[in-house]
């Protein structure tokens, strides 16, 4: 079996990659598929932390945070839908009205 | 099959907020002309009034009678009452902002309440959770309505880019959120606080969840550094909106935050420097950036963060001296910022691009024009700068000497220091109203509705009442705070 300890620092690992794209990356969309990366990490980590315990706890918010990732995807896409009809952009840099 | 026993008084206000929200999107397709008109979008507008205020008389019936239910999840204190009801009162001046506002960008007004009341029943259930799981779910519920709305403006670029900030952002902070509350889940086995403050280990696991999760919340209350999103977003969102979030966060996260951290496993010693270091930071900042703003909106949007580092002092106290000082001044924001935001409304040109419009000139001679006005704004901004009698005064006070009680004078020091920095922007715009000539840069809606007259009125007497009954109604918190901090 596959020690948990392992599995935390994967799920660790693909956090901080996805934490890192957010910042670094500037496609809207891209932004938007590195925050599923993270939320898909922690599912790895909660599921893993489940079994650790041996209580179904983890799981259970594991499908909570998949059900809140769908909602979440269908207000984003929206969001994203409505600035491209403006602007034809996705690039974050390009969206640029509000500042100071 | 047995199905858990519920008692549902626990949630009876959030249930009639949620009935509610039901019936404001059904209420499209009632009556034989379903073409929208103001009067339609008033007789929506007046059902979700309706509903938020038999929740209050809910909340209000529920004082003074704690119960725990839903598994544990939430707990009908009378701090999480009377979170609703600070919740509760910025929905409805809100909802009376909007009753003007909508109709003049917008013809879908069915959804707007209803993502509106959902918004709403995010951040009751937000400051009543006692379960990481129900923490979180809240906590979107509130975030996911408020992304729609905040881009509700459809034909416009800046709201659009709003939301698109406000999702990103807020979607990237919700990640830390549910990694730090993973974490705590693995120290401790259970996701529900009251194991979590049983167990905790207190080493690298309980550490690292609680900064994570402090992460989360401090996007949510725009503490600095996690502030960048909000004068963005409190800019391109519509003022009803604004006015609404930029309370109803703040007060549901928090009461949510008070909980946590009681919670936390962790010494008083070790969070509480960390939140010293935040306040100084949100409130320094905050005013700073204000100063030189040329938009009200954006103005008021830093001065939001700086009025949330000054209640992170009141978090920095702790729970028996800091809560009762927070939540007196979550009210008194409630009417003071509201009330400012109410006038801004006036101010903004319709059809007008958001980034231009409400300048501060706007309100160029705001007092020869209109006296009433220019007096009533000039109010709600002494008492945001603090001036006394006035609310904002009190719970400033009550925050700054809760922290001396409590041992943090320099954190109460910098706090006054901050405060004298903010009279400066609040005074200018005060100073423009009253000593300048109209010109072609002023403006104002006219004639002023008798809904967002009601609104200003409501938000002035509070402001009023609020300074001079401070000593009793802090009272009146004081024992709710002292229930909570000895749970």
């Amino acid at each position: 079996m596959i020690p948990t300890d392992y599995v935390l620092i994967l799920a660790a690992v693909l956090f901080t990659i996805g934490a890192a794209g957010v910042l670094v990356r500037r496609n809207a969309l891209i932004i938007f598929m590195c925050v599923e990366m993270m939320l898909n990490s922690v599912n790895l980590t909660l599921v893993a932390l489940a079994d650790l315990w041996g209580n179904l706890t983890g799981q259970v918010f594991a499908f909570v945070v998949m059900a809140v990732a769908a909602v979440e995807v269908a207000v984003g896409l929206a969001i994203i839908m409505a600035i491209v009809r403006h602007k034809d952009t996705s690039n974050i840099d390009e969206i640029n009205l509000l500042k100071g | 099959m047995n199905l858990p026993h519920i008692d549902f008084s626990v949630i009876t206000p959030e249930l009639i907020v949620i009935a509610t929200a039901l019936v404001v999107m059904l209420a499209e397709f009632v009556g034989a002309h379903a073409t929208p008109s103001p009067t339609r979008s008033h007789r929506i507008a007046l059902i979700a009034l309706l509903g938020l205020v038999l929740a209050a008389l809910a909340a209000v019936a529920g004082l003074g009678r704690a119960a725990t239910d839903i598994q544990g999840m939430l707990v009908a204190d009378d701090l999480g009452r009377y979170l609703e009801l600070v919740v509760l009162l910025a929905a409805a001046l809100g909802l009376l902002l909007a009753w003007d506002y909508l109709p003049q960008f917008t013809k879908m007004h069915s959804e707007y309440y209803a993502l509106y009341l959902l918004a709403v029943v995010g951040m009751m259930f937000m400051g009543k959770s006692t379960e990481l799981i129900t923490l979180f779910v809240s906590l979107e519920i509130l975030s996911v309505a408020l992304y729609v709305l905040t881009g509700f403006h459809r034909g416009q670029l800046a709201a659009g880019e709003a939301a698109l900030k406000y999702f990103l952002l807020g979607a990237f902070s919700s990640a830390f959120f549910i990694y730090g509350a993973a974490l705590l889940y693995g120290d401790t086995g259970s996701t529900h606080l009251v194991d979590i403050a049983a167990r905790a280990s207190g080493g690298f696991l309980t550490l690292a969840g609680l900064a994570l999760l402090l992460v989360g919340f401090g996007f949510k209350l725009a503490v600095v550094p996690f502030h960048m999103w909000t004068p963005d977003v409190y800019q391109g969102a519509p003022t009803p909106v604004t006015a609404f979030m930029s309370v109803g966060t703040k007060a549901a996260a928090f009461v949510a935050l008070f909980r946590v951290l009681q919670a936390a496993g962790v010494s008083y010693a070790t969070w509480s420097l960390v939140l010293a270091l935040l306040a100084t930071l949100t409130m320094t900042w905050g005013n700073l950036a204000a100063l030189r703003q040329s938009s009200l909106k954006r103005m008021l949007a830093y001065s939001s963060i700086a009025h949330a580092g000054y209640m992170l002092i009141g978090v920095t106290a702790g729970m028996q001296l800091g809560l009762s000082a927070v939540l007196f001044y979550l009210f008194a924001y409630a009417f003071m910022n509201i009330g400012a935001f109410a006038v801004v409304s006036l101010l903004e040109r319709p059809g007008y691009h958001a980034t231009q419009d409400a300048t501060i000139d706007a309100a160029r001679g705001l007092f020869a024009r209109k006296p009433l006005l220019a007096v009533v704004m000039a109010i709600f901004l002494l008492s945001l700068a603090g001036v006394p009698p006035l609310a904002g005064f009190f719970g400033k006070l009550y925050l700054f000497n809760a922290a001396v009680q409590s041992g943090w004078i320099w954190l109460a020091i910098v706090g006054m220091i901050n405060s004298v920095v903010s009279a400066y922007y609040y005074l200018r715009v005060t100073v423009l109203m009253f000593m300048t000539e109209a010109d072609e840069t002023s403006f104002l809606r006219s004639p002023l509705s008798n809904a967002t007259g009601l609104a200003i009125a409501v938000a002035m007497v509070g402001t009023l009442l609020l300074g001079i009954f401070a000593g009793p109604w802090l009272q009146q918190l004081g024992q709710a705070a002292l229930a909570f901090a000895g749970s």
